[in-house]
């Protein structure tokens, strides 16, 4: 009988240890839920406005949250839930926010574009696209002018490639060596357009060579790759004050918004049922339950917490009274 | 009190608030080793260093919105538009970002800029530089605008405006820069943002100018005071949030209201005048408001066509004598 090699198992294997793997497993599952509900909550009528999911793609946020510190900072557009929550806020406040309701994170006044977390450095949902590349040049300024080892992760769309702020953060960034890490998803449509119609040069990554910035391409679908490309440029940027560009090769599985069922016009079905074949979650849990670094029972475990954090979130949100009609007029100025 | 230029009363807030508060830097295009294209930061790098006097390239989007993201995190940035003609390039990061930051994250994060710069009608600079910037601003909940006409209105507003805790759109006047006038050279004199001033008492016809448009109001009103007319000269200053108790104390005194700006008319700094006194003190009208206004045209380069553009002495006068019923009409 032929000797069969032993399977490769443990941490050393999966590259992290049994703590975070579970965390990571975590995280992600957290943001797919939390997507999930806020969509059954948009049929329900009780989100309004637009509703940007991030399902399929959470292995960025995840990923590249995994490397920071509490005092770094994070910014992003109006895709943003799975950020947010990545960086340490609190479901409930979330899912509150998306309601209207008076305990969501900025008072209801925000809602689902506009999430914003000083608690945890969250610096917001932007809704224009390309408006918080330079916001976040801004915060790496302030970083640097404090003397602070910091740094900022921005996280944006292929969709703000084309426009002029990327470009100007980018060169101002590199020109003033701000600690800001570009880290663009890449799921290959603005809304509708694909990144073919819209780019002269769609490796994105290749932007940052032009302005003299350490750029690189990130397989978006593996938070191990993510965690491990996004250490590396904070880590750089960190020390030298440099900024980084990288690009995460990823996939929404839904549409641009919950107005946009799966984006089924500019896209086909196979193409995306072919995507979610590399599902992030999927892909890690079962490479970590291959490697031994987590257990069948380690999985219920995670996705039964994380089902009850969800549930908590929804039934708090509901239970949150409006915003008081007052509010319409607070926060406009701030006061001395 | 020391005699000095709108221009020197500018540089001398701008250095005492950077002594009073570490936090406070400059940044904009040429503001540093040029000196400021009207020299309005000159010196400042030679005292600051380039940490705090910060040159940018040509990028308003850009750089604004660095000031912006720099505020979010405590610090208190200047950044000067070389003309406030370039701030529309900017348009998106002061309306979206920097006036609404505050309310739509709640209370979490304001916005502690000015955006400084020249803006107004020049001497023949044409359409594209030569234009009144405000209205492009005040319209938008979150921003307070300041235009200041003295120098030491300059100097007291550009003080308050950097300690304000808000976004704040200050828009000077090359044609003012030259303009001497006295200033208090106490380091903590400063001037409450959204409070007018009475330039003078008058009685028949309350004026109300700013910037250029004051300077030729008070000419106006020394020609007028010989033919016996008692013209109350009524400054702003703030636009946003504006002096409405002040204002309305004036016209329930003079019951004539002359509004003067340099901008087109149309849905103009007038317009808004003369509706919250409509709405406010109509009883108190014993005429109705009258407005002169910039033509409803772009800036023409002929030097003609600009004087016909603009709010001249004598459009003015004729205003006031129309609503003072002096023409024997």
């Amino acid at each position: 009988m032929a000797k069969t090699m032993p399977e490769r198992r443990g941490s050393a294997v999966l590259g992290v240890d049994a703590e975070l793997a579970r965390k990571l497993l975590h995280d992600m599952l957290l943001i797919r839920r939390f997507e999930e509900k806020a969509a059954e909550a948009y049929t329900l009528g009780k989100v309004g406005g637009f509703l940007h999911l991030y399902i399929g793609e959470e292995a960025v946020a995840v990923g590249a949250t995994s490397v920071l510190r509490p005092d770094d900072c994070a910014i992003s557009a109006y895709r943003e839930h799975g950020h947010c929550l990545a960086k340490g806020a609190d479901p409930r406040r979330v899912m509150a926010e998306l309601f209207g309701r008076r305990d969501g994170l900025s008072k209801g006044k925000g809602g689902s574009m506009h999430l914003f977390d000083r608690s945890v450095n969250f610096l917001g949902g932007h809704a224009i696209v390309g408006a918080h590349l330079p916001l976040a040049a801004g915060a790496a300024f302030a970083i640097k002018y404090e003397g602070r080892d910091a740094v900022i992760v921005c996280y944006f769309g292929d969709g703000a490639v084309p426009q002029g702020e990327f470009h100007e953060s980018l060169n101002l960034a590199a020109l003033w060596k701000l600690p800001v890490i570009y880290l663009c998803e890449n799921n290959r449509y603005a809304m509708g357009t694909s990144t073919d119609r819209a780019l002269a040069q769609t490796e994105i990554w290749k932007f940052g060579q032009t302005y003299g910035i350490p750029s690189e391409k990130v397989d978006g679908m593996d938070v191990l790759a993510v965690r491990e490309v996004v250490g590396r440029a904070v880590a750089r940027t960190r020390q030298d004050k440099t900024p980084s560009l990288i690009e995460a090769d990823t996939y929404r599985y839904r549409g641009h918004s919950m107005r946009d069922p799966a984006g089924a016009v500019y896209r086909t079905k196979e193409e995306v049922e072919r995507e979610k074949q590399r599902d992030p979650i999927v892909m890690f849990r079962e490479r970590a339950l291959r490697a031994g670094v987590v257990t069948e029972a380690d999985v219920r475990a995670i996705e039964k917490d994380v089902n009850d954090r969800i549930d908590e979130a929804v039934a708090f949100a509901d239970a949150s009274p409006e915003p008081p009609d007052e509010w319409l007029f607070t926060d406009i100025y701030k006061e001395d | 009190m020391a005699v000095m230029t709108y221009r020197e009363a500018l540089n001398l807030a701008l250095r005492e608030e950077m002594r009073r508060d570490p936090r406070v830097f400059v940044m904009g295009e040429e503001v540093g080793l040029y000196e400021g294209a009207y020299k309005v930061t000159q010196g400042l790098l030679k005292e600051f260093g380039p940490r705090r006097v910060v040159d940018t390239p040509i990028a308003e989007s850009g750089f604004t919105g660095i000031g912006i993201g720099a505020a979010m995190l405590g610090l208190r940035p200047v950044v000067e538009m070389m003309t406030f003609n370039f701030a529309l390039l900017a348009l998106d990061q002061i309306v979206n970002s920097a006036a609404k930051m505050y309310y739509m994250s709640g209370g979490q994060f304001n916005v502690p800029i000015v955006i400084r710069g020249p803006g107004g009608p020049a001497a023949q600079l044409a359409a594209q530089h030569s234009q009144s910037m405000e209205t492009y601003f005040y319209h938008v909940p979150g921003l307070k605008v300041v235009r200041p006409t003295t120098p030491m209105d300059a100097k007291g507003l550009l003080k308050s405006a950097i300690r304000d805790p808000n976004p704040v759109i200050f828009i000077e006047a090359e044609t003012l820069y030259p303009v001497k006038g006295e200033v208090p050279e106490d380091p903590d004199f400063v001037i409450p943002l959204g409070r007018a001033v009475v330039r003078r008492e008058g009685t028949d016809v309350t004026v109300i100018a700013y910037m250029g448009m004051m300077y030729r109001a008070i000419e106006v009103a020394d020609e007028l005071a010989k033919e016996g007319i008692s013209v109350e000269l009524v400054d702003p200053r703030t636009l946003r949030p504006m002096d409405v108790e002040t204002i309305i104390g004036s016209v329930r005194k003079t019951h004539r209201v002359v509004v003067v700006e340099a901008g087109a008319g149309f849905a103009g700094m007038g317009s808004e005048i003369s509706a919250f006194v409509t709405e406010h003190a109509f009883d108190d009208l014993d005429a109705p408001v009258e407005r002169v206004t910039g033509a409803n045209a772009p800036m023409p380069y002929a030097r003609n066509l600009e004087k016909l553009k603009t709010p001249t002495k004598d459009k003015i006068a004729a205003a006031i004598r129309r609503v003072c019923n002096a023409n024997g009409s």
